[in-house]
């Protein structure tokens, strides 16, 4: 099903919800309540809505700590995500997880890693299932550029090609890893042409392109299902805030994230409804559309209770 | 009874959850037609095929980590790694990954994974193919980790494991494969968590696990002609920990001494000691010892190898030097 102009509405408004959920965090995070890190996703909303919303709701996604985006679009509920991020009961995790392990498998999502290639296999694992199970669900691993020097990244490609798994990797080429560009750390910066070593088929895209990245995945989930194998998707991004909340960017200059913001996917996305047809007004009651999702979300997670200290002791067994 | 080996018990166990439950499939190095090199999964292929009995690259993390991605998604992996010391190739996927994603997860994925692999040494097979990971392995919660040391206890736990539908480490030994026992027929399990009494005795209780605890029986029946009465315990669990049967069986000996093959520093002879002190000290009537690898890496040469392991002739000297 194609991003038709009706549903290119709902993905940019889709976007505006990330991009407001990221926000709101900031700004919670500057009031102090949010405990440990955060790696927002601004900037990268193209790639997690283009992503999931071209696969099915039973497909199953891995992402990392940057992946609130991914999360979101996959349809994790907003409310349990804010919720999680303040440590609520009502937490998508109860609590336990935070920031960087959003995870719920009743829409496929099976977790946000702290380490950064480390859900790649799980995903790859996941598609094994769905093929030993004779079933036609594939399986999504979002990962960045950075990923790609952890070892399990390098072995999980290899056994992707051997067992011809429904798999899409989809890297997030933001440039950086971490706080150091990724040129001067990584032999092939060009990640999709390792991919092609193993034995991939991969494509590049432009990842700030909702529209560029719905297709290219919805096309490679349509070869995985009936059996083709992996892709590899490199999709060309950046990242407009730091690496985490802190990071002082002294690895880029302030001129080149302005010259990013104007090829940001909101920016983008909107005046591409604007040639569909659509009126300023529509963008702005999408908008306002979106933050009246995050003012609901902000408003439950906040009169949620915070969990009781015996709750530490549960969900570590069966 | 059938007697047979501990490792024809793990394949029957194998075979017969295979038969029962098909989201149970099979990875490791060389378990296809090669059967794994201690053929604890021959000819499982011939029977299930290769997509469930499934050679894997010498890609540990990945294949760890596929494995919890396949459990995940409804399956129930059986992960065999070739040696226990290729666990630390692969773990971050078993600590940071399998032990943790359900907790941080709320509860809301499970992780019904069983990792086997086989350790300890004696067979001169230095020091990256010798080691022993239980106590390492028991400081991370999430871990269910069993350690059978009989042909029976090998079969029954091992149904257990596949069934329990948390993350177990299942630790064989090298040197266990081709001993020999009773094996009930028909089909049985034994309790994850639960410890057994092998040897009734009323002077001293020797706790010990996998190959070890065959060296405590040994040497319990040289200190019976001396005129000791050791009392056996098979831990055959790690974690959790049955420490009432310990609790139960020094209340009767006054007595205690752990054996295992792990190293001694920091291991679960300490754990089990201090556990004694904080929960029942008044029981003790001298204080507890411990035996494990001496603190070094495990040698090959054999006068070396045995220097560092505990023998039997060390349960009994140390059994001997409480009285």
């Amino acid at each position: 099903m194609p991003l038709t102009p009706e549903r290119l509405q709902d993905a940019y408004r889709q976007m505006l919800v990330i991009r407001k959920f990221e926000e709101t965090i900031r700004n919670l995070y500057q009031q102090g309540k949010i405990r440990g890190s955060f790696h927002p996703c601004v900037g990268q909303e193209a790639t997690a809505v283009g992503g999931c919303w071209a696969v099915r709701k039973d497909d199953y996604m891995t992402c990392t700590y940057r992946g609130h985006g991914q999360a979101l679009a996959k349809g994790l509920d907003v409310r349990a995500a804010m919720a999680e991020m303040l440590g609520k009961s009502t937490g998508c995790s109860k609590g336990k997880g935070g920031s960087m392990h959003f995870t719920d498998p009743s829409v496929g999502l099976l977790g946000a890693n702290a380490i950064v290639a480390a859900g790649v296999p799980h995903a790859a694992g996941a598609a094994l299932a769905s093929q030993l199970q004779k079933k036609d669900n594939v399986a999504l691993a979002y990962f960045g550029e950075g990923a790609v020097n952890q070892g399990v990244f390098l072995e999980s490609l290899n056994l992707a090609v051997i067992w011809k798994l429904p798999l899409i990797l989809i890297c997030e080429n933001n440039l950086y890893s971490e706080m150091t560009p990724s040129h001067e750390t990584t032999s092939v910066v060009e990640t999709h042409k390792r991919a092609d070593g193993f034995g991939f088929e991969s494509i590049q895209v432009d990842g700030n392109d909702v529209e560029a990245m719905y297709n290219a995945v919805e096309s490679a989930a349509a070869k995985a299902r009936a059996g083709g194998g992996p892709i590899y998707i490199e999709a060309m991004t950046y990242r407009l805030w730091g690496h985490m909340m802190g990071d002082p960017e002294i690895y880029r200059t302030k001129e080149e994230v302005a010259k990013a913001k104007e090829n940001e996917p909101i920016v983008r996305c909107g005046k591409r409804l604007l040639e569909l047809g659509c009126t300023a007004d529509d963008l702005t009651r999408l908008d306002s559309e979106a933050e009246a999702i995050i003012a609901d979300a902000l408003q439950f997670a906040e009169s949620s209770a915070v969990p009781e200290p015996a709750d530490a002791f549960t969900d570590v067994f069966i | 009874m059938p007697n047979i080996t501990y490792a024809q018990a793990l394949n029957e166990a194998l075979r017969e959850e295979m038969k029962v439950d098909p989201r149970i499939f099979l990875m490791g190095e060389d378990i296809g037609h090669h059967g794994g090199i201690f053929r604890v999964t021959k000819d499982l292929i011939d029977e299930f095929g290769a997509e469930r009995v499934r050679d894997t690259p010498i890609s540990e993390s990945s294949f760890v980590g596929v494995g919890i991605g396949a459990a995940m998604a409804g399956m129930r992996p059986v992960v065999e790694l070739l040696f226990m010391d290729f666990a630390l190739v692969a773990a971050d996927q078993i600590v940071n990954q399998a032990a943790k994603l359900r907790y941080m997860s709320g509860g809301t994925v499970s992780i019904p994974m069983v990792v086997r692999a086989q350790q300890g040494g004696g067979r001169g097979n230095g020091a990256q193919h010798s080691q022993s990971f239980e106590s390492w392995l028991a400081q991370v919660p999430g871990l269910i980790i069993v350690a059978p040391s009989t042909p029976a206890d090998a079969k029954g736990l091992l149904k257990s494991s596949i069934r329990d539908g948390n993350p177990v480490i299942f630790i064989e030994h090298k040197l266990l494969y081709n001993t020999k026992g009773d094996v009930p027929e028909g089909d049985y399990s034994i309790p994850i968590g639960k410890a057994e009494v092998k040897r009734d005795g009323r002077d001293i209780t020797i706790v010990s696990y996998s190959r070890t605890l065959l060296f405590a029986l040994e040497a319990a029946e040289t200190l019976s002609q001396k005129g000791i009465e050791a009392e056996v315990i098979d831990l055959r669990t790690i974690e959790p920990l049955d420490m009432n049967t310990i609790l139960e069986s020094v209340k009767g000996t006054g007595r205690l001494l752990i054996v295992h093959e792990a190293h001694s520093n920091c291991g679960l002879g300490a754990e089990i000691i201090a556990r004694m002190y904080e929960q029942a000290p008044d029981t003790l009537i001298m204080p507890p010892r411990r035996l494990g690898a001496k603190h070094v890496p495990i040698p090959v040469a054999e006068s070396l190898e045995n220097a560092v392991l505990p023998q039997t002739s060390d349960i009994i000297q140390a059994v001997e030097a409480m009285f």
